[in-house]
């Protein structure tokens, strides 16, 4: 008989500041040891569902609860975050907000400092840890010496020096490569067998969570329990497509090729599919669709020759970076962290000055621009919006660049409205920029950027923590957008993005470049794939998998016939 | 929607103390603006200590001063100068007191609350900066009195009207944050 | 915006062993025996004490050469604006009037004058190389548990580890929004009329501003979970045990204090006059 460890039974919680329930009637077992995912669009409750299970609801979060939430058969409300936290360990989505030590040590023995547990005993615990998450080498670094993975073995090992039952990952993919994202996944998937708890993975990217198997899939949706299945039957259901959450590609792919999908396939994973009688249709389908198109020649808007830069004397960031961005293309620029990506797009902007090298905007030297002067012929849209909106008002905010011009009001008036339409914000003009959410505030940044008229405009991660509803609409607006002829550079380590909508992309390793090609061929190097983090898409594995000769010409026809069938 | 009380020292008093003296170091170091009078510039790092206060209360205030004038002067000039450290903590901590209890995480701020506001800081200021730092300057340093009370009245005028203008810009634009999306109606 | 910062750097040397506690508490002393005194043998005392222990520490001085200049610079502004204010403190504070030349007016170099402020000079002298020296050997890490120490709440030990770890993260998030409101036209030099300058100062603050009251909702979401503050005391993991050093570096300070506080109280005043 299976323990239950956590019980909802017609839980409702509803935040004091919104006026209708966020939770609806939950009616939800985990079993101890069990490994659960929960899927969810954004705003469909499910982080709201990861906060009662760690007590931030109701004793941080505040608002009405109603039926019944126990946690190892204690009820939710009796209980306190501190006395909760012996039993749920909780990885947060945002490294930086949970690293609160000064090094990896201190930060892993922060709740057992907290609980006064002695010096000696914590050391020896903390070495264990370590181990587990294998971090050892780094105990004595700090943060700002981590990478976004390494920050995130931190938090998991400081949720294991203490002995939780109950693991709860919310959005741990969230910030990280897909690289990275993969070898979390295999740690987690360690860590459950080796240690026999429970583990709770909150996640909207389905397809990268189940490269190690799961137990359950829950499904939320507006505030409910929308399906509770293995993965098997999840993936041959509807459920997926109908709730707004991305099936894995692969499974798109066969679904366009004409083959339903049975739990009998064992669809879970692209090495382990059952294919049968899917592979002569997976190879009808793949002839009978157009070769993908040449990409045309671009003349050059920006140029960048022998760049090489450092912030510090010695410390040279990037070595001779030779590169070219075609008017009107949709160019990505992919990387690890730290390989000079974001830097490239700051010497640009003329916030550093290259060391060595020099930058042509069509054809011109640009080297005694100002940073002002730069701004109106290239836009840049930061990583977090929360860094560029300085206004109250939306329209105010998209006023602003105008107005510091000397633009005449009734001009930038008609500018502003006519921008603000074309982001689709022209409804929201007189709101105040805060009660918008993550996306829009996105976009009034991009409007804010738009309304100076640059010819290209550069955006750092455009749809980081974005679910696949709000990534499809970001993308297809600047695709509108390069449809009226600006250019767009997008910093990325996304490889769908790059997939679906870059002509090209260009990969930075340790500040020198060592590709530079279509998408499709780039994801298919495994050289290039491995220094810049990245990760073949499941597509070309089916490919394979199904004999097709070209399989990178098969991904290239699925993402063609894929933009067709989403694009309407 | 997050808890608003900022009880004696909860856990986000506490991180507001280390994120605001965090703050109070960097914008004491970069963010000062040239005022147009030699010499003399606008600290917008007060501002900021104003509103912290303003925020999350006299605790908070005097910490994140003493904290944050302590750390800035000792990162970045090398020994801190405890009678201005002292008055910093004092106007975080005089603000906190008399202007804590708005309601300004719920949207209120309006002329009843920016009178309060300034009042409080016009107070602690003079204290802080007219009598506190020369006299601790005069029995700390044993400075000649004239020339103390001189930098004493500069800097507190300076730092009021700095209150006055980007304080109190910064705590309305921070309420207007705060108000509900239930009011809110598209428009064609 | 490159700035220089003091930092710690980990060496071996008997100040570098010496824990965050003694150092804290003998920075604390030493700092308030500089203050009340004003006796110049004491003075002179206590900064030769003060580069003997520098010596010891191996602090290499480029660590550090660069707050001397700007040290030296407000050192000379301090000392012109006291001359300019009072040039016969001095003469008012011993009691006599040795000249030496006579500038204009009110202004006249006196003996007392150069002596007294001889003797400031020497009060921030003494506690410069002791507060250098601590920044720069003491480990972050430890500064925290040391504070608790001496007595301070934990959980305002604790809030100077928060400011100390987030420093670097507010300084790029800083420069991040100044970077993109320079782009949007925002100035806030000189070539900007000063209402302008203010107004637009306003759209570099209010996002760093909005952006830290999230990140302190997140931050103290993390210390919830993790159990803060729940329990009257905290141990830590960066304190570390006593040694001998320790205790003797801790009888020094107080034989300096003491012995201090004594010479320069022995007559009644805290000057020592060489005029009378």
């Amino acid at each position: 008989m299976k323990t239950p460890v956590i019980e909802f039974v017609d839980f409702t919680f509803q935040y004091h500041a919104q006026s209708r329930p966020t939770l609806h009637k939950i009616n939800l077992t985990i079993n101890e040891g069990e490994k659960v995912l929960i899927v969810g669009p954004s705003g469909s409750g499910k982080s709201t569902l990861a906060h009662c299970m760690n007590g931030l609801i109701p004793f941080f979060y505040t608002g009405e609860m109603s039926g019944s939430m126990k946690i190892k058969g204690k009820e939710l409300k009796d209980q306190s975050i501190a006395g909760l936290s012996d039993t749920v360990g909780t990885v947060l989505q945002d490294p930086d907000g949970q690293f609160v030590g000064l090094t990896v040590a201190e930060d892993m023995v922060f709740k057992l400092e907290n609980d006064a547990v002695p010096q000696a005993e914590m050391s020896d615990r903390l070495a264990a840890a370590a181990r587990r998450v294998d971090i050892e080498r780094y105990l004595e670094s700090s943060p700002h010496a981590l990478s976004g993975g390494q920050k995130q073995k931190t938090t998991l090992g400081g949720v294991l020096v203490n002995d939780v039952g109950i693991l709860l990952f919310d959005e741990p993919l969230a910030s990280l490569d897909p690289y990275t994202g993969n070898r979390t996944i295999e740690l987690i998937d360690r860590i459950h067998q080796e240690t026999g708890k429970t583990v709770v993975i909150i996640e909207h990217r389905l397809e990268e969570v189940l490269h190690r198997s799961v137990d359950r899939i829950i499904v939320v949706r507006d505030g409910q329990v929308a399906a509770d299945l293995t993965a098997a039957d999840l993936l041959s259901s509807n459920i997926l497509v109908e709730t707004g959450i991305r099936e894995p590609l692969y499974l798109t792919a066969l679904k366009y090729a004409g083959c339903s999908i049975t739990p009998e396939m064992h669809p879970e994973h692209v090495d382990t599919i059952r294919l049968g009688s899917c592979i002569p249709r997976l190879q009808e389908w793949y002839k009978s669709l157009d070769n993908s198109p040449e990409q045309p020649d671009y003349p050059a808007v920006l140029e960048l020759r022998d760049i090489s830069f450092g912030y510090e004397k010695n410390k040279p960031i990037l070595h001779q970076i030779s590169l070219r961005i075609g008017q009107g293309e949709i160019v990505c620029i992919a990387g690890r962290n730290g390989a000079g990506k974001s830097t490239i797009s700051k010497l640009i902007c003329g916030f550093y000055r290259p060391s060595a090298g020099t930058i042509l905007l069509n054809g011109r030297d640009i080297r005694s621009d100002s940073i002002k002067e730069r701004a109106d012929r290239i836009g840049f849209v930061m990583q977090n919006p929360n860094h560029m909106l300085s206004k109250t008002l939306i329209y105010d905010e998209v006023a602003l660049g105008l107005k510091l011009r000397g633009v005449p009001e009734e001009v930038i008036r008609e500018r502003v409205h006519e921008v603000l339409k074309v982001c689709g914000l022209y409804a929201f003009r007189s709101w105040p920029v805060s009660a918008l959410s993550y996306g829009q505030k996105k976009r009034v940044t991009i409007a804010s950027i738009l309304v100076l008229s640059p010819e290209i405009i550069i955006l750092d991660e455009p749809t980081a923590g974005q679910d696949y509803r709000h990534y499809n609409e970001m993308m297809e607006f600047l695709v509108t957008l390069n449809r009226q002829g600006i250019t767009i550079v997008l910093i990325t380590h996304d490889m769908h993005l790059m997939l679906e909508y870059a002509q090209r992309t260009i990969v930075l390793s340790e500040g020198i470049k060592i590709a530079d090609d279509s998408p499709v061929r780039i994801l298919s190097n495994s050289e290039v794939v491995e220094a810049a983090h990245l990760k073949m898409t499941s597509v070309h594995d089916l490919a394979l998998r199904a004999g097709v000769d070209q399989p990178e010409e098969f991904v290239s026809r699925f993402i063609a016939y894929d933009r067709g069938i989403r694009g309407q | 929607m997050a808890q608003t009380q900022h009880n004696q020292l909860s856990i986000k008093t506490i991180v507001a103390i280390g994120i605001g003296a965090a703050l109070f170091v960097i914008l004491g170091r970069f963010g000062s603006i040239p005022s147009g009078i030699p010499d003399t510039n606008i600290e917008t790092t007060y501002a900021l200590l104003a509103l912290f206060a303003l925020l999350y209360g006299p605790y908070a205030g005097l910490l994140i001063g003493l904290i944050g004038h302590t750390l800035k002067d000792a990162i970045f000039y090398g020994s801190p100068w405890f009678s201005w450290v002292i008055a910093s903590g004092l106007v975080g901590l005089i603000i906190g007191l008399i202007a804590g209890r708005i309601k300004i995480h719920e949207g209120e701020f309006g002329a009843k609350e920016i009178i309060k506001f300034n009042l409080a800081q016009v107070i602690a200021n003079i204290v802080a900066w007219f009598l506190v730092a020369p006299a601790l300057d005069i029995l700390i340093y044993a400075e000649p009195v004239n020339k103390v009370f001189a930098q004493g009245l500069v800097a507190g005028i300076s730092n009021i009207v700095t209150v006055a203008v980007i304080g109190t810009l910064l705590a309305i634009a921070y309420s207007k944050t705060r108000t509900r999306r239930g009011s809110l109606t598209h428009e064609a | 915006m490159n700035t220089r910062m003091l930092t710690y750097t980990k060496l071996d040397s008997p100040v570098h062993r010496l824990t965050g506690f003694t150092k804290l508490v003998f920075f604390i002393i030493w700092s308030v025996t500089a203050m009340i005194t004003y006796d110049t043998r004491c003075l002179l005392a206590m900064l030769l004490i003060g580069l003997a222990a520098f010596r010891l520490s191996k602090v290499p001085f480029r660590d550090y050469s660069f707050v001397l200049y700007l040290i030296l610079f407000f050192f000379a502004l301090n000392h012109l604006a006291i001359f300019i204010f009072s040039p016969l403190e001095g003469v008012r504070i011993y009691g006599t009037q040795h000249d030496i030349f006579h500038i204009a007016g009110r202004y006249t170099v006196t003996w007392e004058q150069l002596f007294y402020q001889l003797n400031i000079a020497l009060k921030y002298t003494a506690v410069i190389p002791m507060a250098l020296l601590f920044l720069l050997t003491t480990d972050p890490s430890e500064f925290a548990a040391s504070l608790s120490k001496v007595g301070v709440n934990y959980r305002i030990a604790y809030s100077v580890s928060i400011a100390l770890r987030y420093i670097p993260d507010i300084q790029r998030d800083y420069q991040n929004i100044s970077f993109s409101a320079q782009a949007r036209g925002l100035d806030i030099s000189r070539k900007e009329k000063l209402p302008r300058r203010i107004k637009n100062m306003i759209s570099i603050l209010m996002p760093l501003i909005l952006t830290s009251v999230e990140r302190i909702e997140k931050i103290s979401a993390a210390m919830e979970l993790r159990g803060f503050g729940h329990k009257p005391s905290r141990t830590w993991y960066k304190s570390r045990p006593f040694n001998m050093l320790d205790y003797a570096a801790l009888l020094l300070i107080v034989v300096i204090g003491v012995v201090t506080a004594m010479v320069t109280f022995y007559d009644g005043s805290r000057f020592y006059n060489p005029f009378g």
